[in-house]
């Protein structure tokens, strides 16, 4: 036995491998991406791979399943919403070489567009969920999660959320268990869902939860901690250590599997207690489960503590009134430092060109939904995953039949056109759209930390890969005749060949090829520098957003050590004020469009 | 149970810090939880991380007015983070500034009050001038351990502990520069 300080992300990977689990699929998402990058620490045993959504990761891990493999599929809380599908089925399916599904939510949208609660999945799919609270409990709860799922035939969801993913706390690990033995049989009632064997299993489905509504009164990770007072309180997740923060004599009731709630042991406690406060993130799954139960006892919950944010201890307590949050310094005073684009970053220019041609953008969900803040303001929407490009088309036609027009672009990145923009890119060409659809193609999954997908030549594993040639797919593979490819350098020629295509009364596409700047090592850049006699302090520069980029004695001023030479604000200024440093060295820009594996990632 | 936070610039070695602090005080004895919370892109955002330690600790995260030391790595972010310092906490701020990007595009001023406000409500302020050094001791990026030095001159552990988790921690060809920069921090005087 060994104790590790592991982040909880890292401990559902430990667990992944302690439970004998030997497939995992994922597709990254802020908090949960940590998790199969992990996992490839144990590729000799698990096999591992990224799905190009969730909806091909969920399925390929149900694929496994029918071999009879214990399987892993890990994603962020809105990933589930696009493998709501296959997740419904698997339930019906069942698993019998266990099977878990990691759900990590962001209470507090620390870096989401929403803040649901997955545990309504659970509940609504009809599966069990268990809620870690510390990462000794998420890796627990993936061997824990795999014994129910073979037992009881189903799915087990592992509900994470940020602070559980992303917090450090001690482990003790183990050893790995047996894998069961890979096969397969043909036998179709257990594998097609035909209505016909649907009814059968929908029937065998509600069974089951009344058997693991039994087992959930008596799984010992559900517990009573004691207490000293006729106070009590129920709580499940990273709420249950920030409730033992506030409520240190009270009687607590941890809750590890909130659905099926435990009846019994729930009814056990509420006679220890005459007040009872229900500390969980977002919904409220278990006061609801508790008010059914008892409908006679006090119980304080999402009618007192706010459904939105984070269950913090500050949060309890200033609910309870016992501690005022009104801060002694305002920080709402000072400059907010909020991300931006890297310097070099290879999707600056194309939004510079956007801002200044007045264009109605479409975006996506990216690193380039930065390029919506000031100063390049030059994204109009967000909405989810490959909505870009399918809400462009919304809005083309819905101002077509009223006899309107905008000056409209799509803009959305590699990772997120192979996640969900192709689908939506069929729905222009059949139904003619004359719109602009602007790839950023970095060559990399790069908001949550630079993923492999099918456009980088490398998997998960690190095995090569064919690249999908985003232009060939677009141009030779859709037809899409008017199909170009720019560098994301190339200011002058990315304003021309937007000015020609948002003209153009026919559909366009614009991959605009650069790789992420981060993915260069710096040994010897020579930056950009500025000259002081030429400046005229236009700021033009500085509308570019790059970090690199400042001003100094009334003039445009570049900080060297951030500075990759990339040659876009170069190219920006109107009175040549800009040029390459003459140390010696290399720019960016002279490193190939593609070729940058070898530059060191 | 008490409290550390760091904060500073994505791209400063906040996390690395916090890692190695992780270490020393699992060394020390204690239990240790830690979170991190940094912006969506990978650099240029706040980023904070938060170490609990004591004899038994629940919550990873911190609360207002309940911090025992901060560990700013750019004046801004510091004051960004002060409601969180316990009355007596000790704050260590390096005098170090980052233009936060509205600042570098002209849209707002850097505030010119930030050492003001940052001794208007610490009472144990440190301001060290830890780039500066670490740049004259020939690396930048030691500004990091630097400021764990500092934090270490003020917390009761054994020295020869920080000493032993530096040596595992960093790079073999940096151990030397680090321990200098180290020493640094743990003897320095305002």
């Amino acid at each position: 036995m060994k104790r590790e300080l592991l982040s909880g992300n890292e401990a559902i990977a430990r667990g992944a491998y302690e439970a004998g689990i030997t497939f995992a699929s994922a597709y990254p998402g802020t908090p949960s991406t940590e998790i199969l990058e992990n996992v490839v620490r144990y590729k000799e045993d698990i096999h591992c791979q990224w799905g190009s959504n969730e909806k091909t990761a969920f399925e390929e891990a149900m694929g496994a399943t029918f071999t009879g493999a214990r399987v892993l599929v890990a994603m962020k809380h809105v990933g589930l919403n696009v493998a709501a599908d296959p997740l419904f089925s698997s339930s019906y399916l069942g698993a019998e070489g266990g099977f878990i599904i990691v759900s990590a939510d962001d209470p507090g949208m620390h870096s989401s567009q929403n803040e649901q609660d997955n545990r309504n999945y659970a509940i609504a799919a009809k599966i069990p969920v268990l809620e870690p609270s510390d990462s000794q409990e998420a890796k627990d709860f993936v061997v824990e999660g795999i014994k129910i799922s073979e037992k009881f035939n189903t799915p087990v969801m592992l509900r994470s959320s940020t602070r559980v993913s992303h917090s450090r706390s001690a482990v003790e690990t183990g050893e790995r268990e047996t894998p069961p033995e890979i096969h397969y049989e043909k036998d179709f009632q257990k594998t097609m869902l035909l209505p016909v064997i649907a009814r059968k299993k929908h029937i065998i489905v509600e069974e089951r939860q009344k058997k693991i509504k039994e087992f959930s009164d008596t799984f010992k990770y559900n517990y009573i901690v004691e207490g000293k007072t006729r106070i009590g309180i129920i709580a499940s997740g990273i709420a249950f250590q920030n409730g033992r923060e506030v409520f240190k004599d009270d009687w607590f009731l941890k809750v590890a599997m909130p659905y099926p709630f435990p009846e019994e042991l729930y009814k056990k406690f509420a006679e220890k207690v005459d007040k009872i406060y229900v500390l969980e993130e977002n919904d409220p799954i278990m006061e609801n489960f508790a008010r059914l139960i008892t409908p006679d006892k006090e119980i304080i919950g999402k009618d007192f503590f706010p459904l939105t944010g984070e269950m913090t201890e500050d949060v309890i307590l200033e609910t309870l009134g016992k501690k005022d949050l009104t801060p002694e310094f305002d920080i709402n005073s000072i400059p907010k430092r909020p991300p931006s684009l890297c310097p070099g970053c290879p999707h600056t220019a194309t939004f510079h060109n956007l801002n200044l041609q007045k264009v109605t953008v479409t975006g996506d969900i990216g690193c380039y939904t930065l390029g919506g803040l000031p100063p390049l303001n030059a994204m109009d929407t967000t909405i989810d995953m490959g909505a870009s490009i399918t809400a462009m088309l919304g809005m083309e036609k819905s101002m077509e039949k009223a006899g309107k027009k905008l000056k409209q672009a799509a803009v959305i990145g590699d990772s997120t056109f192979f996640h969900s923009g192709i689908t939506g890119l069929l729905d222009l060409i059949y139904n003619g759209s004359k719109g602009t659809v602007i790839i950023l193609d970095n060559s990399i999954t790069a908001m949550t930390g630079h993923q492999d997908n099918p456009g980088t030549g490398k998997t998960l594993m690190g095995d090569d890969a064919p690249v999908v040639d985003i232009l060939k797919l677009v141009k030779d593979g859709l037809g899409i005749e008017h199909s170009f490819e720019i560098d994301g350098y190339d200011v002058k020629g990315i304003r021309a060949l937007l000015r020609e295509e948002l003209k153009r009364e026919k559909l366009s596409v614009i991959v605009v090829k650069r790789v992420c700047a981060l993915l260069f090592k710096k040994p010897n850049w020579s930056p950009t520098i500025v000259d002081p006699e030429k400046c005229i302090k236009c700021n033009l520069c500085l509308k570019l957003g790059c970090p690199a980029i400042t001003s100094k004695d009334d003039k445009a001023f570049i900080v060297s050590s951030l500075c990759t030479g990339c040659s876009v604000c170069i190219q920006v200024c109107p009175h040549d004020a800009m040029h390459h440093s003459d140390e010696d060295g290399m720019h960016i820009k002279d490193t190939s469009l593609v070729d940058f594996f070898k530059g060191g990632k | 149970m008490n409290t550390i936070i760091i904060a500073g610039v994505g791209g400063q070695g906040v996390l690395t810090a916090s890692d190695l602090l992780s270490d020393v005080l699992l060394d020390a004895g204690y239990s240790v939880k830690k979170s991190e919370v940094h912006g969506m892109s990978q650099r240029g955002g706040d980023v904070i991380a938060t170490i609990k330690y004591g004899d038994e600790v629940f919550s990873p995260l911190p609360a207002i007015k309940n911090t025992d030391y901060i560990i700013a790595f750019e004046k801004l972010e510091g004051l960004r983070n002060i409601n969180f310092l316990k009355d007596g906490g000790a704050m260590i701020v390096n005098d170090f500034v980052w233009e936060p990007l509205p600042v570098a595009s002209g849209a707002v001023e850097y505030p010119e009050d930030v050492e003001d406000n940052l001794r208007k409500y610490s009472s144990d302020l440190t301001l060290i001038p830890a780039t500066d050094i670490a740049t004259e001791l020939g690396n930048i990026r030691t500004t990091n351990v630097l400021l764990v030095g500092v934090l270490a001159s003020k917390m009761d552990i054994d020295k020869e502990i920080w000493i032993n988790v530096i040596k595992r921690k960093v790079p073999p060809k940096s151990i030397d520069l680090n321990l200098t920069a180290f020493e640094k921090g743990y003897c320095f005087k305002t």
